[in-house]
């Protein structure tokens, strides 16, 4: 291969050099060239090595079936492998080098592997590795294990950065009447007619410039075409996305569009996104999505210089590279002769090899006329040279087999072998191509959907008949009278050609280039029985490869076809799956990672708990206070500390996350009397009550406190995780299973800003901070009393005397915008109490010690009875999960319910996840388990919240052992009570 | 991309709902039998093709609506409220 | 048939590759079999083979409607772990553990189990101390691969996560299920293929199941496009087709709905990361590893919406994106090749069901929610068990479908009675 730049055509800019390196060597290209014709131009031949044999590759083609020329894109933090020169524009100071290769792609140690092909076939490794050679001796997997270390070292193209990618992506969204994919004639002619019809059409592109085949002519009237349909459209209001792939189709018209922003700048701009992932919705979708030219299995077919025949006419007409200078083009059609002559015009000698016997007249006068040589009845037998092709052998059909003929050298060896119409996007949507046998190419099948193909990917070969398939294609997406174009062919059919090889030879003949799959490996693949088209790809891995088959599944099929004796159809094609290009995860994510992954929620306070000193910890997606830890004191320090205030003077916690839903209506009452297992019909006005709710299931779904502030309003609260599914759960009773109850649920948990205010001194401090502190006494709110009333200046309040910590405690509720300055009352308040402020670590700790659960204890699979609260279940009425609660296993006296747990020796300490077990029988299941521990300041050592079976009457007095194997060890302790403090409750009543 | 006709908000995204299930149960009354909680909570026709189903707008208008899917092709037939107060109130204000 | 070695393949390779035959043969439909499975996948093949091999029933018929291994056996992420913790769960899917250790000697065929481990990600000291139990009870349960890992240890095993202290949810710790990893899905079914059928079993593919015949309580035979076969007993593996297979042997219901999970690769790298890596916080789900190919292969949730249809929709994309890069930053630029999905039965507690049925001599296997590839030899072995000897196993002795009278929980999650949140 001896490429050239030509001094003048095609669409590069000339004036506009760029600078760029290669493999670390500095090289020159022009605007408007890829990497892949600024390469080619400067005469690089060898740019990527194969998969499994690391055979040299060199540019296969000029677009997204690219096979060989697969490169590494940038470095650093911004490498971007298995890229494909071909689709890659070039810019000023692009860096790119090879990869898969060791030291380069141009020598390449890992070659001598393909000395050990013969033993590769499709699938050896299936039959190997297991264990010690030769015979596979030996057990498990650990052989396996070493040889594996070898494989994916091996194994795998190019090299991801390790760092993270420091390029932001954007995700958008779109609607419109029309999508057009794909901007050759037949996509700006649909795209135009819609427009015309009034409708909203987008037009995407995933080149940089809008005109598909038109971009790749040498007839300057292509051009004129081109602009003036591109400024039609533009006058229609067309919506052009170039740059942009639809990579995928999915339900209801819905595209997935990867627009590249930034890609192909030098410099990039600062605030803009280097892609962008659309979700366009449309209501008809035309693709125009071109068709791609097959090539043929031979020997080496792979050897750089060997390419299609349309991607030499891109690099000539659009790139202005004369790819080769002594040029063989085999074909089978019609296609390939206009390329002949175009590149005879531009000086190279080309001979035009036709497995046809007969060409047509006007055809054959055209090379007359060009100075091209035809030579009929040829196809080629094997690509001659090393590194690169130097010669081509030919052979000649003979009966069902092939015979040697001529030899003839060459530096480029082109090859035409039919088309196949990209239907790559209606396969996403399950639509399964048909075989066209005169055509020699799968057709789209109609969709049931409103999917439209038109121009070459439906068939159609002339631009005459793509524009009119265009046209058609509108029409038919918006409902007018269709004139569907007549598929004409070509002038003389195409002869189907997919392999070329004498009797009984094995050679290297690529079907998947890619992946090193070759035709011997599909025939391999008939023997052992992977006969299904399914099979046959996951067996050779035809098709797997990054190009997904673009370049090989139909030469597997026909091979496999022929293999089984049956025509192509019997085989099947492949489903293609998204994406048709493949997508930079990046782009599909967005900027939901990293610190902005999945919404963090912060309460009204959280500003205020900073300010205070708070560190914050996860739950669920909540930021809460975890400790307000003072210099230099660790966090065990902080919540003991935390803990003991609270027991001996007050502390102040931020609830706001708990979730509050008013339920409000006539029928509220009825309505939480079936949802909680504890009677709340007959709860007072200004009266709160502890209540729980199961799931259908009998199982405890979740807890909290219901407040009555009126006849027919309820405040509901829920835990902070639970209050989300809680609201869902309550709207679905009320529109599907209760719609006749008069009740509406609203949630409130945003328009509250929440406190726990708890300790001895609580009701001190609250009363410091009302306009009536005679409000807050013992008469006047009593244990489970709810009040509204005023902080002084105002501010609205409800407070509620209820307790998690077991102290005397009261809930703050106030409008969310007021919570800080509630806080900053409070706080006043409190601090000269000796008052603290306290987080979720200390929370746990008074909690614990009263044998509170949350949950860690409520985690599914647990019952009412089990969590030490069967009295809360109502026998006098029926309630959600009150029957299936009563299941034989639900009620076994041998579940694990609720205990305390105290370690033997009081100085020693245990985790949470530990099992109890008994001491002589530490195996299995156990008898049960902790979720959570302490260190309790009021008893002075560690305790825990535990399930074991059958709860405390059982196990009290008996020698049972923690034992946590994955971190600690085992610990002896005892099992007590869960109400570990003033079992009696006679703090908080206090 | 499901998009769901709202009778409510119009047509959106199916990513703006959540599924519920099988709008063809009947739960039981609280104090039903065993065997027919058992059947209403753990028991699935599972229909591959036309179902009645229940999605819940939860990013929208947070109601829970009927709809009519088939489940191997997506395709929405039909989609009312599922309160039936909301579907007849919608046919009178219609 | 030519056994499968270093030295065949070097034979082989001198010779041209002629030696090697079928994998599996193709024959005709017999009128009757003594057992008929229907489902030619992981599941179904593995059960003929152990049919035969533990019970000495040979003449089997597996039936697949299309190509043997076209539904989930190739649609999944390949993970093989035991890391369940209820009981029943816990011994199914550590005796499936075991199994897999010896597989690709038993079948002679090496289905690439790779030992590579199972990482946990762990953001929370609760989430710790809920992994932990977990883990505690794989150790007294005999598994000595079960270990909790600091941060500095994950982060010399696993550099190149995301360890920023600016991550959404920091990493404070990690679960390490040792013996987990992955395995080439295809090859397990050929394996399974290749020896069920060295055994005499025969596999007929492209053969659909159209109707089931009774006589009363007992099933005689099925209809078939490729006609009628009758049968002692009559075995069902179709998982995610179950309620339709259900309904043609003339039931209605079963505690499984039919869902969609999308499964994702990327293109080929040079090795990234080396163990099965899984992250669960904040509503999220997402589980990687990266195929000996190279490609990082990775999951997430289920589609939320139930589905027959074996295609996917772009918000699940999205949201497994996001979590891959905050989990694995530097993915975002890496390529996405392909996504696909299958459809799986989520059952009502998210366990699986090996069970007899109403009727006499049907048995079904079903509800594997997101777990059926690792589980496919010990389903294979307890399903012939079950089917052999028409009582369960006593490890699968609650698997059964009328569990839910009884109340017994197989619930890994806890998450109650809607199939789509078992995943």
């Amino acid at each position: 291969m001896s490429a050239t730049r030509m001094s003048k055509g095609g669409r590069i800019d000339r004036s506009c050099p760029l600078r760029f390196t290669w493999d670390g060597r500095a090289y020159q290209g022009f605007a408007g060239d890829t990497l892949a014709s600024a390469l080619m131009a400067n005469g690089e031949v060898v740019l990527g090595r194969s998969f499994k044999y690391h055979r040299p590759r060199g540019i296969m083609s000029a677009g997204v079936e690219e096979s060989g020329a697969i490169v590494t894109l940038g470095t650093g933090n911004r490498a971007e492998p298995n890229t494909k020169a071909t689709m890659v524009e070039l810019y000023d100071g692009l860096v790119a080098s090879g990869q898969n290769a060791w030291p380069n792609v141009r020598s390449d140690i890992g070659a001598a592997l393909g000395l050990f092909g013969r033993f590769f076939s499709a699938g050896f490794y299936y039959k190997t590795f297991m264990g010690l050679p030769p015979f596979e001796w030996g057990r498990g997997t650990g052989l396996w294990m070493q040889y594996e270390k070898l494989i994916r070292k091996a194994a795998g193209m190019g090299a991801a950065s390790r760092e993270a990618d420091p390029d932001c992506y954007d995700h958008m969204h779109g609607f419109c009447d029309v999508l057009v994919v794909g901007s050759g004639p037949a996509g700006l002619n649909a795209a135009l007619r819609a427009a015309q019809q009034g409708k909203d059409v987008i037009l995407v592109e995933q080149d940089h410039e809008l005109g598909g085949d038109l971009l790749n002519q040498a007839d300057p009237t292509a051009e004129t075409t081109r602009a003036d349909l591109i400024a039609a459209l533009e006058a229609a209001g067309v919506r052009i996305m170039t740059r942009t792939t639809a990579f995928g189709l999915y339900d209801y018209g819905t595209a997935g569009l990867l627009q590249r922003v930034s890609d192909h700048l030098a410099v990039k701009p600062e605030h803009s996104p280097r892609q962008r992932f659309w979700t366009v919705r449309s209501a008809a979708t035309i693709l125009a999505t071109g068709a791609l030219e097959r090539t043929v299995a031979f020997e080496n077919n792979d050897r750089p210089g060997v390419m299609t025949a349309n991607a030499a006419r891109s690099y000539l007409n659009r790139y202005g590279v004369l790819p080769g200078q002594n040029i063989v083009l085999s074909t089978n059609n019609d296609s390939a002769y206009g390329v002949a002559v175009e590149l005879a015009q531009a000086g190279a000698k080309v001979t035009l090899v036709e497995l046809r016997a007969k060409v047509s007249p006007e055809l054959a006068k055209q090379m007359r006329v060009a100075g091209v040589q035809i030579k009929t009845g040829l196809a080629p037998l094997k690509a001659i040279g090393d590194k690169a092709v130097s010669a081509v052998r030919l052979a000649r059909p003979h009966g069902e087999a092939w015979r040697v003929a001529e030899t003839l050298r060459c530096d480029l060896l082109l090859v035409s072998a039919g088309w196949s119409p990209v239907v790559n996007l209606l396969s996403h949507r399950g639509a399964k191509p048909l075989w066209d046998q005169s055509l020699a190419c799968f057709l789209p099948a109609p969709s049931v959907e409103n999917v439209t193909i038109a121009g070459s990917a439906a068939g159609h070969w002339s631009a005459e008949e793509c524009v009119a398939s265009g046209i058609a294609a509108a029409d038919q997406a918006l409902g007018l009278p269709v004139k569907e174009p007549v598929r004409a062919g070509w002038e003389t059919p195409i002869k189907p050609l997919y392999e070329v090889r004498l009797p009984g030879k094995k050679t290297k003949s690529f079907v998947d280039p890619q992946h090193d799959v070759t035709a011997s490996d599909v025939r391999l693949a008939h023997q052992e029985g992977f006969v299904s088209v399914e099979h046959l790809k996951r067996y050779t891995t035809l098709g797997m490869a990054t190009d997904q088959g673009k370049m090989g599944n139909v030469i597997g099929l026909a091979l496999m076809a022929e293999a089984l004796g049956k025509e192509i159809p019997a085989v099947g094609t492949t489903r293609f799956r998204p994406p048709y290009t493949p997508v930079a995860i990046g782009a599909l994510a967005g900027r939901n990672t990293g610190s902005h992954f999945k919404v963090l929620r912060r309460t009204p306070l959280h500003d205020w708990n900073l300010r205070h000193g708070a560190t914050m910890t996860d739950a669920g997606l909540w930021h809460r206070p975890w400790y307000f830890g003072r210099t230099g004191e660790s966090i065990t320090e902080a919540y003991i500390r935390e803990a003991t205030t609270v027991r001996q003077t007050l502390g102040i916690c931020d609830v706001s996350s708990l979730g509050k839903i008013a339920v409000q209506g006539p029928d509220a009452s009825e309505f939480l009397n079936r949802i909680y297992s504890n009677a709340f019909a007959k709860l007072a006005v200004g009266k709160a009550r502890y209540g729980i709710m199961l799931r259908d299931d009998g199982m405890v779904m979740d807890d909290g406190t219901t407040w009555r502030l009126s006849e027919n309003d309820f405040l509901l609260t829920t835990t902070t995780t639970g209050a989300g599914k809680v609201m869902v759960w309550l709207e679905e009773l009320l529109q599907l299973r209760w719609p006749e109850l008069e009740v509406h649920v609203t949630s409130v948990s945003d328009q509250w800003a929440g406190v726990s205010v708890a300790g001895p001194k609580s009701r001190a401090a609250i009363a410091a901070c009302l306009t009536d502190p005679e409000m807050i006494s013992a008469e006047s709110l009593p244990f489970m009393g709810v009040r509204e009333t005023r902080l002084k200046s105002g501010i609205k309040c409800l407070i509620a005397r209820i307790s998690f910590s077991g102290e005397l405690a009261y809930e703050l509720y106030v409008p969310a915008n007021q919570g800080e300055a509630m806080m900053d009352l409070l706080w006043a308040a409190s601090e000269p109490l000796g008052g603290c402020l306290y987080g979720l670590e200390a929370l746990g700790t008074l909690r614990i010690e009263k044998g509170h659960v949350t949950g860690a204890e409520l985690d599914g699979r647990v019952t009412i009875d089990d969590a030490g609260l069967g009295k809360m279940a109502s026998t006098k009425k029926s309630f959600i999960g009150s029957v299936l609660r009563k299941r034989p296993e639900l009620e076994r006296a041998d579940r694990p319910q609720l205990v305390g747990i105290f370690p033997k020796d009081r100085s020693e300490s245990f985790n949470g996840g530990a099992l109890l077990c008994k001491p002589d029988e530490i195996s299995g299941f156990g008898e049960g388990w902790i979720t959570a521990v302490t260190h309790s300041p009021t008893l002075g050592h560690w305790i825990g919240l535990g399930y074991i079976s059958g709860g405390h009457d059982a196990w009290q007095g008996r020698a049972v052992t923690a034992t946590d194997p994955v971190r600690k060890g085992d610990v002896a302790v005892e099992i007590v009570t869960p109400h570990m403090f003033d079992p009696k409750g006679e703090r908080m009543h206090g | 991309m499901i998009r769901i006709p709202c009778p409510f908000c119009g047509t959106r995204d199916h990513s703006e709902f959540s599924y519920g299930g099988d709008g063809s149960i009947k739960y039981p009354a609280l104090d039903a039998p065993m065997e027919d909680w058992h059947d209403a909570v753990f028991q699935r026709e599972n229909i591959c093709g036309r179902q009645v189903e229940t999605w819940h707008h939860v990013n929208g208008c947070r109601m829970w609506l009927l709809v009519e899917r088939d489940t191997m092709t997506h395709e929405i037939h039909s989609v009312r409220p599922a309160h039936p107060d909301m579907a007849q109130a919608l046919e009178v204000t219609a | 048939m030519t056994r499968f070695s270093a030295w065949n393949v070097f034979w082989q390779g001198m010779s041209g590759q002629k030696g090697w035959s079928r994998q599996w043969r193709d024959p005709e439909p017999k009128p009757h079999y003594d057992v008929v499975i229907i489902g030619g996948g992981l599941h179904g093949l593995a059960t003929a083979y152990y049919l035969a091999k533990n019970h000495g029933i040979h003449n089997i018929a597996v039936l697949e409607k299309g190509w043997i291994g076209g539904g989930n056996a190739g649609r999944n992420t390949t993970i093989v772990r035991s890391n369940y913790t209820q009981p029943g769960n816990r011994e199914f899917y550590e005796h499936s553990l075991k199994l897999w250790e010896e597989l690709s000697h038993e079948l002679n065929y090496n289905v690439m189990f790779s030992q590579r481990s199972h990482i946990t990600l762990l953001h929370s000291p609760g989430a710790i101390d809920a992994a932990s139990r977990n883990y505690n009870i794989m150790r007294l349960t005999g598994n000595d691969d079960a270990e909790i890992w600091s941060l500095e240890r994950l982060k010399e095993a696993a550099p190149h996560l995301n360890y920023d202290a600016t991550a959404r949810f920091p990493i404070m710790g990690a679960a390490v299920h040792k013996r987990a990893g992955t395995a080439r899905h295809d090859a397990v079914i050929w394996g399974y293929a290749r020896a069920a059928d060295q055994l005499g079993i025969d596999i007929i593919q492209n053969c659909e199941v159209t109707g089931i015949t009774r006589d009363g309580s007992r099933v005689t035979g099925v209809e078939t496009s490729r006609g009628r076969i009758s049968t002692y007993k009559l075995g069902l593996a179709v998982a995610g087709s179950s309620s339709r297979l259900w309904s043609l042997a003339g039931m209605r219901h079963l505690p499984i709905e039919s869902h969609k999970l999308q499964a994702f690769v990327s293109e080929p790298l040079k090795p990234l990361l080396d163990q099965v890596v899984v992250f669960g916080m904040g509503g999220a789900h997402f589980y990687i590893s990266q195929s000996d190919k190279g490609g990082m292969v990775f999951g997430g949730d289920l589609d939320w919406y139930k589905s027959y249809a074996q295609k996917g929709n772009l918000p699940i994309v999205q949201d497994v994106a996001e979590a891959a890069m905050s989990v694995l930053p530097c993915l975002g630029r890496v390529r996405l090749l392909r996504h696909w999905s299958g459809v799986v039965d989520m059952s009502m507690d998210g366990s699986h069901f090996i069970s007899k049925t109403p009727l006499d001599n049907l048995y079904l296997n079903a509800g594997w929610n997101y777990g059926g590839f690792k589980a496919t030899p010990a389903s294979g072995t307890y399903f012939a068990d079950l089917i052999a000897n028409d009582r369960p196993h006593r490890v699968v002795a609650n698997h059964d479908l009328k569990r839910f009278e009884r109340g017994i929980q197989l619930d890994e999650r806890g998450a109650g009675p809607d199939p789509k949140l078992h995943g």
